[in-house]
This record gives C-alpha cells, structure tokens and sequence, in this order.
C-alpha cells in the first residue's frame, strides 16, 4: 500500500506540469535532494546539507524555529482579525468585544493571536539565552547576532504597539507609561513622544500610527530581518555545532567557517 | 622607474579629476535628497492640526465647590480644591509616567493624592506643605498648579497648558 503511494507520488512528480514548477526533477540521489533545497526561493536560504548532529534536539532546541513558527501563526491569525477591526476611537473597543462574542471563531483567532504573542517574546528570549550560553554568538557569527538583538526589538515593539488595540483601560495607560518613557530620552524625548503618538495624548492619531506600525511597518520589517536571519546561518556556517571541551570548540568552529564561505 | 610611477598616478590623478568630481556631485545631491527627505518626512509625521481636546476647562462655579473640597474631574485630569486661602488647581497626571492620580481623603492625617501605576503620593491639605509636594514615591516633581482665572459669565476656568508658581490663590 505504502509502496503504490510511492509510486503514485512519483508518477506525478515526472508530470509535465510538475517539473514545470520544481525544477529539481525526480529521482532520490544527493544531488536531487540537494537541489530540492537549493532551487526552491524559500529554502535555499538553508544548507542544502546539514550534519544530522545540528538537528538534534539538543543542539538548539528548536527554539529559533519555534520563534519562526509562533510568528507565523500571528501573520495568519492577525490577518483575519483585520477584517473586523477598525483602529478608530469609537469603534476599536466595540470591535475587540465583537471579535471575542460575535465573530464566529473570533475568539479563537484573538486568543490564538494573545497567547502566541506571549509565546513568541518568551522564545525570543529562550533563543538568545540559548545562543548565549552556547558561545553560538561568537566569531563568525557575530552579525547574526546583532540582527538577532534587532529582530528581539522588532518582537518588542510589535508586542507594545498590539497592546494598544484592543483601546481598553489597560492599553490607553500602558501605552500613555510607555510613551512617556520615551519622553525621558535627553533634548529629543518630547519630540519623540509627539512624533509617536502623533499628538500630545494617547488619542485617535496614536491609534491609528500604532496600527499601522503593528500592521504593515513592523512585520515587514520582521519578515526582511529573519530572511538575513536565516540565510547567515548558511552563510555563517551551519548551525553552531559544541563540542563540550572548550578547546575543541575553537578548533571546530573555523572548518566549518570555511566551509560556509565557500 | 619609482620616480616615473610616482610621476603617473599624479598626472592620472589629473585624469581622475572629472570622474572624481562627478562622483562627490552625485554623492552631494543624494546627500541633499535624503536630507529633504528625512525633513520632509519630520514635518509630515508631526501633525499641523491636532484635534485633541482644548487645555482650557471650565469647571463650573465657585459655589460648586465647598471650602477644604478636593475634586477630581476625571475627564480633563484636574484638581479644583478650595482652600481656606481660596481656589487652585493641581494637574492631575502624575509626574511620573503621565498616570492618573486620585484622591484618597481617607489616606494620612489630612488626605493624599496618589497615583495608581507607580505609588507616588502628594500632598494636598497638610498644613505647612504646599499642595502638590510629592510625599514619597518615583515622581520626579510636585503636581504643577495650573492657571485658574474667572470668566466673564462668574465661572472657574482652568488653563492646562499653563503653569503657574504654587501658592497663588484665585480668591472669589
């Protein structure tokens, strides 16, 4: 039974109509599997070889791609939460209430939206926290880190500028505290705080700025940033591999630096 | 042969002039270009018309408010308390990160102000304090006194957006 879905699948990929859209072809040889990875737009930002040792558990945690996944189940719970909701004074609240006892399956979206937010800064952190302790930040993988720092600001900022729309009590102080922490940046900081709320108070302006930051700026941003992310891994040298001596980690680290240049 | 090439790259150096100054034109109007743009962007981020709700409040008349009264309008964030001496008005957004603070008549000898985010506390009726003076807490400086005056029609009105030193009494 197995072995006819085998047959099946590669029936369909020889198809004409297959091969036009995955240029790797059939066929299960190093090369083939190699290509697999390398022609795809999404996955050739990888290794098209990994040391199965990397892919262990152990090695990472898999925290970097449970990050990746948590952002993916906000793009995709965000993106229909949109559809319901205004980022107007009168209308942001009301639509937040809708959503949670209307909607159908609003309250499932907006949940899944909460608690994946939550999840995705607790990983954030995880991940560095691993990185770190691992020496994974060293040499040649110091820029990974620096655009890592910047994506955990991203996650940040996109945490606080979410806080704002559901327009409760709990967002207009928390945002109104956080803006006026901005005030306390040395000559500029009241600049900043009207620039960011668009006006001196927590109001329809900042709102709307928030959302749109939220929305449209912020996960470009994001998206951009972890592409690089993902693609100095491969450029960097795989996946930080540790020896547990401290020494051999040194020594091992440059191979595979090299490697990755190549 | 040193001397010669040390001769060429100067007259090449000639040579290059042009190309040299193309480039710092180039260069010099991208740089002009991305200085209009971050100005143009500054000053069309900063809103020209802000529709926020005017500084100036009118909180009703002078009877309204019993003597030794402290009341809070939640709605504009102020103070009006009539003292022995008579009128004032305290902001009531915490110094501190821009909270609302409230009355606590209950709290100490004479009853505070204080603020829910952080626990600043202020001073309001103590005797010998000035009203605003910070009790304890992260707020850097005392609630500020606001500006009152009397309209034309015998009503409080208080200015927001204007300070004024502590102790200045509106007598009615």
């Amino acid at each position: 039974m197995a072995k006819t879905i085998t047959n099946y699948f590669d029936e369909l990929r020889d198809t004409r109509v297959w091969r036009s859209v995955f240029r790797s072809g059939t066929g299960s040889s190093t090369l083939h599997r190699a290509l697999a990875i390398q022609q795809n737009v999404f996955l050739h930002l990888f290794s098209t070889k990994v040391r199965t040792r990397m892919l262990s558990f152990s090695a990472t945690w898999y925290l970097g791609t449970l990050t990746f996944g948590t952002f993916l189940i906000l793009v995709a719970t965000g993106i229909p939460l949109m559809f319901y909701y205004h980022p107007s004074v009168p209308q942001a609240y009301a639509d937040t209430k809708d959503l949670q006892f209307v909607v159908s399956s609003g309250l499932f979206l907006r949940n899944l939206h909460r608690w994946s937010a939550h999840a995705m800064v607790f990983l954030v952190f995880a991940h560095m926290f691993k990185v770190f302790y691992r020496g994974a930040y060293r040499s040649p993988r110091e820029f990974n880190w620096v655009i890592g720092v910047i994506l955990l600001l991203i996650t940040l900022l996109l945490s606080y500028t979410g806080y704002l729309l559901p327009w409760d009590q709990l967002a207009f102080w928390a945002i109104t505290v956080g803006s006026n922490i901005a005030s306390a940046v040395p000559v500029m900081g009241n600049k900043i705080h009207f620039l960011m709320l668009g006006g001196n108070m927590v109001n329809a302006n900042a709102l709307l700025r928030f959302y749109v930051l939220h929305c449209m700026i912020l996960p470009l941003v994001a998206i951009l940033l972890v592409a690089v992310h993902f693609w100095r891994i491969r450029k960097d040298g795989g996946l930080y591999a540790q020896q547990s001596e401290p020494t051999t980690v040194a020594a091992g680290a440059l191979p595979a630096a090299a490697k990755g240049v190549q | 042969m040193s001397e010669e090439k040390k001769v060429t790259p100067a007259e090449t150096g000639k040579e290059f002039d042009r190309r040299a100054f193309f480039v710092k034109l180039g260069l010099g109007s991208l740089g002009i270009a991305a200085a209009g743009t971050a100005a143009f962007s500054y000053q069309f981020l900063s809103p020209n018309v802000l529709y926020e709700p005017s500084p100036v409040v009118n909180a009703g008349k002078p009877e309204n408010y019993a003597v030794d009264s402290v009341t809070l309008d939640v709605n504009s964030g102020i103070y009006l308390v009539h003292a022995q001496e008579g009128f004032f008005a305290l902001s009531a957004v915490c110094t501190h990160l821009g909270c609302l603070t409230a009355w606590k008549p209950e709290l100490g000898e004479h009853g505070i102000i204080a603020c829910p985010c952080h626990g600043s506390k202020f001073y309001v009726r103590d005797p010998g304090k000035t009203p605003g003076e910070k009790i304890e807490g992260p707020a850097p400086r005392p609630l500020p006194w606001l500006q009152t005056s009397l309209s034309d029609e015998g009503d409080l009105m208080v200015d927001r957006s204007k300070q004024i030193d502590p102790m200045k009494f509106l007598r009615v």
